[in-house]
């Protein structure tokens, strides 16, 4: 379905940025989500293992 | 110990996490895979710290180490996937509308359907703010390749939203049940 004359041109730009904005709220959607606590106590794990030598073993 | 002139990038990884779990979340479409995709990235970005060049953006790095998990397992389960339409089947049953004004999840509905490959793109350089010089690096493809899976992408969100026909973007359910159905189909393969 090419549709490509120039009076399309600013109805192409319109979806454009229809799209571009609702990406953008589907991104902050996902942003706003809540953040479990899993990360942060994996980050102090790892943290806490680096800092009594880099040895790995549980 | 790191060159002083940067703090330790292990500092930054729990300020970078937000945006990751964003990106992995509208990539995987399902927030459990989301945090498990997350606590893979954490765990490679931690033990191969020496690889990052603190001179280079932390969060393009942990993106990248992101999206190739993501595509490793993808490859790995796509059998399973196809066969109980996977992490998908679970956002798509939700009905759209009570009626009225449900447009960001009819958009959702759209995207969803996307492969990841353009959820990715979009997400990258039409949300999240990455110049499509930084998605190429980051997906491993040249910048034309970036521009135009982009555009394609852009298109195939138009047509599942009908928009080419200059209707209002959400003005009816259509979009969303025909998403349904080409996202059916494309799990074919």
């Amino acid at each position: 379905m090419r549709n490509d004359k120039d009076e399309d041109a600013p109805k192409r730009q319109a979806i454009r940025e229809q799209i571009d904005e609702n990406l953008k709220r589907v991104y902050a959607a996902a942003l706003n989500e809540e953040l479990p606590d899993r990360f942060r106590d994996l980050l102090a794990q790892l943290k806490a293992k680096g800092e009594s030598g880099s040895d790995g073993a549980e | 110990m790191t060159a002083s002139a940067y703090p330790d990038p292990r500092d930054r990884l729990a300020g970078a996490i937000p945006k990751l779990r964003a990106f992995a979340i509208s990539l995987a479409r399902d927030v459990s895979r989301a945090d498990d995709l997350v606590q893979d990235t954490i765990l490679k970005a931690w033990s191969n710290i020496e690889k990052f060049d603190p001179a280079t953006n932390l969060d393009a790095w942990l993106f990248t180490i992101l999206r190739n998990t993501f595509y490793s397992s993808l490859r790995k389960t796509r059998r399973e996937v196809q066969d109980s339409d996977g992490f998908h089947a679970a956002s798509l049953s939700v009905k759209p509308a009570h009626d009225g004004r449900l447009a960001l999840q009819e958009f959702q509905k759209a995207f969803d359907a996307l492969s990841p490959e353009h959820r990715e793109v979009l997400i990258l350089v039409g949300a999240s703010g990455f110049s499509c010089e930084e998605a190429a690096g980051m997906m491993g493809v040249a910048i034309g390749t970036v521009k135009s899976r982009a555009s394609r992408a852009r298109k195939r969100l138009a047509e599942l939203l009908h928009l080419e026909d200059g209707e209002d973007m959400f003005s009816g359910t259509d979009g969303a049940t025909q998403a349904v159905v080409l996202r059916s189909a494309k799990v074919g393969f």
